[in-house]
């Protein structure tokens, strides 16, 4: 039984279509583990038992039939609880959606429906998918499975975690600053972010709309792109989902092979920040990408340092008008309704004791930035630097097909380290906000363990908008061969639970 | 770029509808202060030449058919609701116009 | 207050207005989402996701909300933007779910317009037009516990949201300048211009009496002979033809009244009162109010295709004065005749009539005259009788073929407003052909010239002006069924005094 929860996604779904495996037993197996090991990881908020078995036994129900099972059909997933679920609580990782049951489906969540996947439950994130380290959530922190007294990265901790600690081989994240890739990073696990407006944004509670996408998370690239393949494409309900076919990312991954490729280093990702066994893994990565015949060159866009700038405006701007809903009247937390109060003083106390400390402050920066008398100054030019660096991608993809970068700046902090320290906290995303603010598609994977903490180090891949493919074409070359050289994944050297 | 004072925050606080503690207020006007401070920078393009990009898709037109859809129940549109009355979310008094 | 005449205003102050008017479009769903739009469902029964603002959700644009918008904005002689989006208008109020109003700020989807109005004298004032908007309406909140669900010591509110979301055009003027004192007439004639305007697009209904239509008078007034604008006073939610011009006609005086006593006028918004004409101070809008907009991130600029809007443009229907202007011409009817038609809101009624066969001054005569007193006695609209143009005209068809004469045409229209059927079946049903047969005719006057042998003596005499009492009995006689003319010379012949 225990093996059954170290199988890829793809192992599994190949398992249960050949009958070797249930879908129950597949998703008891991860249960249980859940139970066994979720008191100290805390990756889940909620935990859906009843609902992952009646999928289970759909998918089993359907096979028994003869009918064909999609490519994951009966595999697990852990859903971070930033998507609706109809009839299953979805609380963004905050106090003011405490008990909110939503009467509706996310796109996202009736795909992964529609395809036999297996919701196991809702992962715990930063409130609202603001952070760097799970610390934001109402509901605990998440513990990184490396180390439980250091984060798992933010604002996806409870995805990334979960795939971890061998709860799930799935999960979905969203990357608004980069919150599938950096938990993805210090986890030693895959994450995604497609290209903006290739996965719907339908469902998804919004943080920055212009910056928001969801995506997969997997312990192997191969399983990053069967998710990948199952979520994106076109939705009639988001105006900002594009009407095109998806890149054939799980034909790339199982390619291989990178040679005649053209990848370029971005030079501004390195220097005074950057820890050494970061930059050592990083650099070996680029070595080792040069063997498996990519031409490698060093590429320069100077507006990225305007980046975490820009984002720290544009995000939080965005944010203070998508949480501006939150205010006692119609679901959620009410607080002060004591028959005297006014709707406005309920309002204003209910988000006062509803919302946490990153929101409040990143909801009055946005307020500021978009004030009349600064909108210029502050969310204006931070438009005009959004262009800026678009144009820096564009003309590094006319010369290289994907850039590398470290994913981070360094390895999993310890827990509490950046707490109150905002500055601090958002350099974390240092090198992931660019492909946000472009809109284009990005990747971290596991390409080593820093050799001064031991802990896992993310290699980030960027390819251009549209061209996800590329990601899993260098991405799953890069895991193969790293693979080869270790002898076993990564995960494998975490230490057990 | 100015700094943001501790009258600011409580001015954009009450815009946002917070109703921010006097300790609170102190620890945020500080830490903005130093937030803006850092963000300032992008100010540096703002009489630059350079469009401005508030949206990373180039989509335009997107629309739908006037056609009706199914809507929720009034029993699923209220079952988040505070508090409830006539079918109707109830909600305490509206310090608005008359 | 004591109020300044209104004479005594103008002798002073030269008014210059600004008028906001919002439509309700007539499209199937909202704006953003596709709920029903339809008016009377039960409370929060049209809501989605969406429209409720739940957590997660997004719009997507109403293509003929869009549509609507440009027809509006050609309609109105605008400019229509190449590119535009939508902003969000940042403020909380529990009516609106997501506490920020999807609209559109700097980037109007029409621009730089006019509307032509036609004052009661005849005299044309044009109407510069500033920008057509898109937006979406909001929820509606019944306040409980105080008097008359007035919001005004409610102990709390009930909030149905069926209405959130439904797709408005806001059309804002230019300032109005030079209309001096028939300022309030001019604010009157554009809103009932631009209603005409809207119902002959067949966008909106535009009924103000069910909010589908609903105006913003702004009104400042600068002393006479001055150029720069004086402080405005914003009259919120005029929702009559006649409101408006009250409104205008109180904030002037009352502008004067407090300017001419050295007060100073503050930028407020303002209530209308139906009851007395008067207005009364609403909020205050200071440097607080601050809507903090930006392009709304979840939907995607709309750029109106240039082939599409001349396409629009070309399939617009005749605008309102036009075809007023030339119906006038081809029923041949004086101003003063037009404007009781117009009055009446007997144009399309008369139009149809005229097209089903009647002649001009027929249909005119029964719409306005037998029907429009119906429409007085019973308060329903004339349009809403239940009697069609094309049954006036049959009805007309009859009297010109001489089977009926007016006195029946009305029991025949009486018929058919009482649901008897058609014109031909209470004809047929009440028996009220004219007696044309001869004899039967003959036999009455024989039998009218004995009983009233003194009367038919005098006749007999020269004294033919006693002929109408003859004439009376055989009508009587006949029970009106007769032509009366016919019975005239038929007496005179058999007297001999033809
Ligand atoms: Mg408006
Ligand atoms: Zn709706």
């Amino acid at each position: 039984m225990t093996d059954l929860i170290k199988h890829t996604a793809a192992q599994t779904a190949a398992a249960i279509a050949a009958g070797t495996v249930s879908a129950v037993e597949v998703a008891q197996a991860h249960l249980d583990r859940i139970d066994a090991v979720d008191k100290k990881v805390n990756a889940f908020l909620h935990v859906d038992t009843e609902g992952a078995l009646a999928a289970a036994r759909a998918v089993d129900a359907k096979r028994a039939k003869g009918e064909e099972l999609g490519p994951l059909a009966g595999v697990p997933l852990a859903l971070k609880d930033v998507f609706t679920t109809k009839g299953v609580p979805t609380t963004c990782g905050s106090k003011i959606l405490e008990g909110w049951i939503p009467p509706y489906d996310a796109t996202l969540t009736t795909r992964l429906k529609d395809a036999g996947v297996v919701i196991l439950g809702k992962t715990n994130m930063d409130e609202f998918a603001m952070g760097s380290s799970t610390e934001n959530s109402a509901y605990g922190t998440t513990g990184n499975p490396w180390d439980l007294s250091r984060i798992p990265g933010g604002s996806g901790g409870g995805s990334a975690a979960a795939l971890a600690a061998y709860q799930a081989p799935l999960a979905i994240g969203t990357d608004t600053g980069g919150s599938i890739r950096q938990p993805g990073a210090v986890t030693g696990t895959v994450g995604v972010k497609p290209t903006y407006g290739s996965v719907s944004r339908y469902g998804l509670i919004a943080f920055s709309s212009s910056l928001d996408q969801g995506g997969p998370c997997a312990r192997t690239v191969l399983d990053a792109a069967l998710l990948h393949e199952a979520i994106a494409g076109h939705d009639p309900l988001d105006s900002t989902s594009i009407d095109a076919p998806v890149p054939a990312v799980v034909a790339a991954a199982k390619l291989r092979d990178v040679r005649g490729m053209r990848i370029g280093v971005v030079k501004e990702f390195a220097g005074e920040g950057y820890q050494a066994g970061v930059m050592q893994r990083f650099n070996e990565s680029v070595e080792l990408l040069r063997e498996l015949g990519a031409e490698v060159v060093e590429v320069s866009c100077p507006s990225f340092t305007l980046a975490l700038p820009a984002y720290y405006l544009i995000a939080p701007s965005e944010a203070s008008s998508n949480l501006a809903r939150f205010d006692a009247m119609r679901y959620g937390l009410r607080v002060g309704d004591d028959g005297s109060a006014s709707a406005e003083q309920v309002t204003a106390l209910t988000r006062e004791a509803g919302f946490g400390p990153e929101v409040k402050r990143r909801i009055i920066l946005g307020t500021y930035a978009l004030s009349s008398g600064y909108y210029d100054a502050y969310y204006g030019s931070a438009q005009k630097v959004r262009t800026l660096i678009s144009r820096d991608f564009d003309q590094a993809f006319a010369d290289v097909d994907v850039l590398v970068s470290p994913t981070t700046p360094t390895t999993a902090f310890p827990i509490g380290e950046r707490a109150d320290d905002p500055m601090a906290m958002y350099l974390a995303d240092l090198c992931t906000i660019p492909s946000n603010l472009a809109g284009n598609a990005a990747m971290s994977l596991p390409c080593g363990l820093a050799p001064e903490d031991n802990l896992p180090v993310g290699l980030q891949i960027i390819a251009p908008a549209m061209a996800d493919d590329r990601l899993y074409r260098v991405g799953g070359a890069v895991e193969a061969a790293l693979n080869d050289k270790w002898g076993h994944p990564l995960l494998e050297e975490a230490p057990a639970l | 770029m100015p700094g943001i004072t501790r009258e600011e925050v409580a001015h954009l606080a009450r815009l946002s509808r917070l109703e921010l503690q006097a300790e609170e207020l102190d620890h945020f006007a500080e830490q903005l202060d130093v937030i803006i401070g850092a963000v300032a920078r992008v100010s540096e393009v703002a009489g630059a030449d350079v469009p401005p990009t508030s949206h990373p898709l180039p989509l335009t037109n997107v629309m739908r058919a006037d056609e009706v859809r199914p809507s929720l129940t009034p029993e699923q549109a209220l079952s988040g609701a505070p508090a409830a009355e006539e079918q109707r979310f109830r909600v305490p008094q509206i310090l608005g116009e008359d | 207050m004591n109020l300044v005449s209104y004479d005594d205003a103008l002798a002073s102050y030269d008014p210059v207005m600004g008028l906001e008017v919002h439509v309700e479009l007539g499209t199937k769903t909202k704006m953003f989402c596709g709920c029903s739009t339809e008016l009377g469902a039960e409370p929060n029964s049209q809501t989605c996701p969406t429209c409720l603002g739940l957590p997660g959700s997004l719009p997507v644009v109403n293509a003929i909300g869009v549509e609507s918008a440009v027809r509006i904005g050609l309609a109105l002689n605008c400019e229509i933007a190449e590119w535009c989006r939508f902003a969000r208008k940042n403020y909380f109020y529990p009516d609106m779910p997501k506490n920020f109003q999807t609209s559109q700020y700097d980037e109007p989807i029409a621009f730089n317009g006019y509307l032509d109005v036609q004052l009661e004298d005849g005299e044309t004032f044009r109407v510069e037009i500033e920008r057509a908007h898109m937006e979406e309406d909001t929820g509606k909140s019944s306040h409980v516990g105080g008097a008359t669900g007035r919001i005004h010591g409610a102990t709390h509110s009930l909030l149905d949201y069926n209405r959130a979301g439904i797709p408005l055009i806001e059309i804002v003027t230019k300032p109005i300048e030079g209309a001096g004192r028939r300022a309030p007439e001019v604010a009157k004639a554009y809103v009932a211009e631009l209603r005409e305007l809207i119902k002959a697009l067949g966008v909106s209904e535009a009924r103000m009496d069910k909010g589908q239509m609903r105006c913003d008078v702004n009104l400042s007034l600068r002393p006479n002979g001055t150029e720069t604008f004086g402080t405005r006073s914003e009259t919120k939610n005029v929702n009559s033809l006649r409101s408006v011009e009250r409104a205008a006609r109180f904030e002037i005086q009352r502008h004067a009244t407090v300017l001419g006593d050295g007060g100073t006028i503050v930028q407020e918004t303002r209530h209308f009162h139906e009851e007395d004409g008067s207005t009364t101070a609403g909020r205050i809008k200071d440097n607080a109010e601050d809507y903090r907009y930006f392009p709304e991130p979840d939907l995607v600029p709309i750029a109106p295709a240039r082939e599409w809007v001349e396409e629009l443009r070309a399939e617009l229907p005749e605008l309102p004065r036009v075809r007023r202007a030339r119906l006038q011409a081809e029923w041949g009817l004086s101003d003063l005749d037009m404007q009781s038609v117009l009055n009446a809101g007997a144009v399309e009624l008369i139009e149809q009539t005229i097209a089903a066969g009647a002649p001009a001054d027929q249909a005119r005569k029964w719409w306005l005259g037998e029907l429009a007193r119906r429409s007085n006695e019973t308060g329903i609209e004339l349009a809403e009788q239940p009697i069609t143009p094309a049954q006036v005209a049959r009805v007309c068809a009859l009297v010109a073929e001489g089977k009926l004469n007016d006195k029946l045409a009305r029991q025949v229209i009486e018929g058919v407003l009482a649901g008897e059927g058609e014109p031909d079946e209470v004809v047929a049903a009440r028996g009220l052909a004219v007696v044309s047969d001869d004899s039967a005719l003959g036999a009455a006057v024989d039998q009218a010239i004995a009983d009233n042998s003194a009367i038919a003596d005098k006749i007999r005499d020269g004294k033919v002006a006693a002929v109408g009492a003859l004439v009376g009995a055989v009508m009587k006689a006949t029970r009106g069924q007769a032509d009366a003319a016919k019975v005239k010379d038929l007496i005179l012949e058999k007297l001999g005094a033809a």
